[in-house]
């Protein structure tokens, strides 16, 4: 990539808050093997799972040659802090049952596919080729997700009580998707990134759509709604998933297997 | 010396070992001089574990062969699609029991229903989109009720 220092520099950042997304939403879906609700659910979360960490490995690993200072996929995933994690609040959140589960992949998954349509047409030659690659998996994801909601949302009574709660506690993470900060403005600005302000009304008409079929109330649009993820502000539960995450190579630094 | 591209098609998926690596259209381009090999492959999914054992085999399979040098590169563009699996591969997936995919999946995800591997029936029900790889879903029969793997459409 022939850019110069400063574009590079917001690259670098504008990689890692994707790769950071994909690791730890990936991480939050793989606390779930062994506890899934029934087989076939348990292998689908730890399938998306998988889908998840191996795009992360590939926006780290490009992040890591964009930065080329010596540090590797692995140093940029397993030591940093919490603090110098850019992903979104939204995927850090807890699974709680397996309605909270769904309804934190379904916000994710309706963004991701919008997302990736639009980064797999970057001027940049290697993001989009991630962006296509992720797409199709993503594709899956949302299918998966979808038909979780309508099953659940216009199920039993527990069941539709569930998701509910769950999508309306969840709906305050949601905004900030699609809030850009200087990177995406620089970036959106080179064609390399997608203007997330774009995505923004396909994204709530998708869910008011899904919503709407799952029997399910839209939440109050004018309640709180967090943001600054993406400059390193996070909720107390990343601190926790990264100690779990990182505890390996913190107490055994280097050990590869 | 065995030719590069005939050795690497001995070389099996390690997932699923009655198919090889060319046939699946991981293996993407063969540079083969003198004194060198070099191989690019390409990921089925962005997280599948099997790449680092594929590339360990491939790079043993040629070396036993005489290739004192190889060099394995991976590549994402284009992305892999299960168009590139051949007709041959397809056959051996049904023989192994996992129903092969559609053609053409390149449009988007497959939306067919696939016949049975046992006793032939089209009336099929989906289980899980999601199986025992990434690249599977399973799937039942309704006339012999037998489970059976699909390989999706990607």
């Amino acid at each position: 990539m022939s850019l110069n220092a400063e574009i590079r520099g917001q690259l670098f950042n504008y990689l890692l808050r994707h790769a950071d997304d994909r690791l730890v939403l990936g991480h939050r879906l793989s606390e779930w093997c062994g506890h899934g609700p029934m087989l076939e659910e348990d292998l689908a979360l730890a399938n998306i799972a998988l889908d998840l960490i191996g795009q992360a490995s590939l926006f780290y690993k490009l992040a890591a040659e964009t930065e080329a200072n010596g540090r590797s996929e692995d140093d940029l995933a397993f030591l940093r802090d919490s603090a110098e994690f850019r992903n979104l609040q939204l995927v850090e959140q807890p699974n709680g049952d397996f309605a909270y589960t769904i309804a934190r992949q379904f916000f994710f998954d309706v963004y991701d596919v919008l997302f990736l349509e639009q980064l797999s047409l970057s001027t940049e030659a290697e993001i989009s080729a991630i962006g296509a690659k992720a797409l199709k998996e993503a594709q899956y994801h949302l299918r998966h997700t979808q038909q979780w909601m309508l099953r659940l949302g216009d199920g039993t009574e527990e069941s539709h009580r569930r998701l509910q709660d769950a999508v309306d506690d969840l709906w305050r993470f949601t905004q900030e998707m699609f809030v850009p900060d200087e990177v995406d403005h620089t970036l959106t600005a080179e064609a390399i990134a997608p203007d997330l302000e774009t995505l923004r009304s396909s994204w709530q008409e998708s869910v008011e759509q899904t919503l709407r079929e799952a029997t399910l109330e839209l939440p109050e649009d004018s309640q709180y709604m967090t943001s600054g993820s993406r400059g390193g502000y996070h909720t107390e539960h990343l601190g926790y998933l990264l100690a779990e995450m990182q505890v390996m190579q913190r107490t055994h630094p280097g050990a590869a297997w | 010396m065995v030719n590069a591209w005939d050795c690497l098609r001995t070389v099996p998926d390690p997932e699923i070992p009655v198919v090889d690596v060319v046939s699946m259209g991981i293996v993407r381009e063969v540079e083969e001089t003198p004194e060198s090999v070099t191989v690019t492959i390409t990921p089925t999914y962005s997280g599948c574990p099997a790449m680092y054992e594929i590339e360990l085999s491939i790079r043993e399979a040629l070396q036993s062969a005489g290739h004192k040098q190889v060099e394995v590169k991976t590549k994402i563009a284009p992305v892999w699609t299960t168009d590139w699996i051949t007709e041959e591969a397809r056959e051996q997936l049904r023989s192994y029991g996992i129903a092969p995919p559609e053609r053409s999946c390149a449009s988007g995800i497959d939306l067919k229903t696939p016949a049975c591997t046992f006793c032939g029936s089209e009336k099929t029900r989906l289980q899980s989109e999601f199986g025992s790889t990434p690249c599977k879903a399973l799937r039942v029969c309704l006339e012999c009720l037998q489970p059976f793997e699909h390989f999706k459409c990607i």
